[in-house]
């Protein structure tokens, strides 16, 4: 070993200590940036749970009282039979499933022939896909609607429904769906093809097998769309029995008083189930969001 | 090549045409009856008085020349312009400076990104709701820790300056999924740059000026697009705020009449189909407008690696 490395080593080793040194204080400055405007992001649902526990006398009170001072659970209770709440949860929960059930049949197999099966005009119909999504959703609703209306279909659930299966939301899924596949690799498809397997043998034993993540997070964020869905539910559905929880909560609110306690409660527990999905398949959401968004 | 080998590879060809259509007929029967059917007789609608009870009855471009005489049309589209303007941009930095942060490798990052995330996930009319307790004048948490730190407490909710501000507050709590979306792109932005720049002496500002911001630029490119289509379809915020409040909609002095808000009262409460058909049509202008506009600038912005 000679003396010249040593020697540069010597004089680098102050620079990296002090860029160690400042890159240690820039992650203490990011920590405290980050949990400070993060505790400003809690702070809604902590106000949320709170006020949900709250009498109205702690709750309309200034300046504002943050613990409640006996914990108000009737405030659920309450919640849940001013309005037929389970009904409306039941509503949303049916209506979610059938959105989820159509996308995820339909969606890989579109999905499917715009990644592994190379036919003409394929590249021309996928073109006209993507742009489907800068279509507004007000351009189609209303002759939508209109079609409904003369089936004698509004004030069901099927406008809903098929929109989802049908409609322009669906591209998103099949886009996300044909990202996925093409990472599958080829020859696994065409050394299927040569043995002479159909494409709908090597799309439903080769493909879907090897896709169940990819259409979990199809199925996730179909689910979550439907469940906050307030759109569809207000303009098709005049029958209160066929309300959704979206649509309810507004009930909650009279002429010039709202029940905020119980309201709070109605809302926490709407939330409370997608909140717990987050927590079992995190990855996914993150998944989902980052496939359709890079590439 | 023989003439029977030929005819061979174009029945395979023609098979092959015909599976494929057969995989994506669900969306051909969508893209029919759900988009060009709709978007034809919304076009022949647009053209029409029409109620829903008696059929369309043919008024030419009266429609047209109607939305350009109706001060609600203006203001409904100054209002969600307003929204794509302050909204959209100041969300897309919050979430960008989150980003960043977020990807200094900070130990918990999973954690931070979850807190960040999370309020994504809330229903928005429940959301929306709990903003509205939030933004209470008199009651809420929100005036009440302003007053604290000696900020105005407006009156968000009755205001009429202030209901479109309340609405753009509330959107940064939104503003995970973006956040994300800037996480994974500043990933993949190639470590080598930055140890270039090092080199070169480049401090944190350059790089970021010079290294960071081209190298997401696809990705805040996306975001405007996405962005753009989606706050001039404004709806539910605007509509629950109002409804909320006990007022009718459009909120105070129609400050939060936007247009998707508009459109939807003259067609479901106006009952005048044609007449919303025509203002549809005019959104539908105003996003191509947009888009194509911010493509063409896109080209100044825009860096895509070499790789595409």
């Amino acid at each position: 070993m000679n003396a010249s490395p040593q020697s540069a080593d010597a004089a680098a080793a102050p620079r990296s200590a002090a860029r160690r040194r400042s890159g240690a204080a820039r992650k203490a400055m990011s920590h405290l940036v980050l949990t400070l405007v993060g505790l400003l992001f809690l702070m809604p649902f902590v106000w949320l749970v709170l006020t949900s526990l709250k009498t109205d006398d702690e709750i309309f009170v200034v300046p504002v009282q943050w613990l409640p001072g006996a914990i108000q659970w009737e405030n659920y209770t309450k919640a849940i039979h001013a309005i037929p709440y389970f009904r409306y949860m039941g509503n949303t929960i049916w209506i979610a499933a059938l959105c989820v059930l159509g996308v995820v049949v339909i969606a890989p197999l579109v999905a499917y022939g715009f990644s592994k099966i190379d036919f003409k005009g394929r590249n021309g119909l996928f073109y006209i896909m993507l742009s489907t999504l800068m279509l507004p959703f007000q351009v189609t609703m209303i002759p939508i609607y209109v079609m409904f209306n003369k089936i004698d279909l509004t004030n069901s659930y099927w406008p809903i429904v098929l929109s989802s299966w049908f409609g322009t939301g669906l591209a998103y899924y099949i886009f996300l769906l044909r990202q996925f596949f093409l990472g599958i690799p080829h020859e696994l498809t065409e050394s299927a093809k040569i043995d002479g397997a159909s494409e709908l043998r090597i799309y439903a034993q080769i493909v879907l097998p090897l896709s169940k993540p990819a259409l979990l997070t199809v199925g996730l964020f179909t689910f979550l769309g439907a469940w906050g869905d307030f759109q569809g539910p207000l303009i098709y559905l005049n029958d209160p029995d066929k309300w959704t929880l979206s649509i309810g909560l507004k009930q909650y609110i009279q002429e010039n008083k709202v029940a905020w306690g119980q309201l709070m409660a109605a809302s926490t527990i709407f939330t409370l189930p997608i909140v717990i999905l987050y927590f079992f398949v995190q990855k996914k959401f993150i998944e989902g969001i980052t496939i359709t968004g890079l590439k | 090549m023989n003439a029977g080998n030929q005819i061979g590879i174009r029945r395979r060809e023609r098979k092959r045409l015909l599976v494929g259509l057969l995989f994506i007929s669900p969306w051909l029967a969508g893209l029919l009856l759900f988009q060009l059917y709709p978007i034809l007789s919304s076009f022949y609608y647009s053209l029409t008085e029409y109620s829903l009870f008696t059929p369309p009855e043919w008024v030419g471009a009266a429609n047209y020349k109607e939305l350009f005489d109706d001060p609600k049309v203006w203001l409904s589209l100054y209002n969600t312009l307003f929204m794509t303007i302050f909204g959209l941009f100041p969300h897309l930095a919050f979430a960008l400076a989150i980003a960043l942060l977020l990807n200094r490798n900070v130990k918990g990052q999973s954690i931070y990104r979850t807190i960040y995330f999370l309020p994504t996930l809330v229903p928005i009319v429940a959301a929306t709701l709990l903003w509205m307790w939030l933004l209470n004048a008199q009651y809420g948490l929100i005036n009440e820790l302003a007053g604290r730190i000696g900020l105005p407490q407006p009156n968000w909710l009755l205001d009429p300056k202030w209901t479109k501000p309340a609405l753009v507050l509330m959107g940064f709590w939104g503003t995970g999924t973006a956040t994300i979306m800037y996480l994974a792109a500043l990933q993949e932005v190639p470590r080598m740059y930055y140890e270039a720049a090092e080199i070169d002496g480049a401090n944190a500002w350059q790089k970021f000026r010079q290294i960071t911001l081209p190298a997401i630029s696809p990705m805040t490119l996306f975001q405007v697009i996405m962005g753009i289509i989606g706050t001039l379809q404004l709806f539910t915020q605007g509509y629950v705020f109002a409804e909320g409040n006990g007022q009718a909609i459009g909120g105070p002095e129609n400050s939060l009449l936007f247009y998707g808000v508009y459109l939807y009262q003259t067609a479901f409460s106006f009952l005048r189909m044609g007449y919303a058909s025509a203002m549809a049509w005019l959104l539908f202008a105003v996003v191509f407008a947009l888009t194509i506009l911010v493509f063409k600038t896109s080209a100044k912005w825009v860096y895509y690696g070499g790789d595409r």
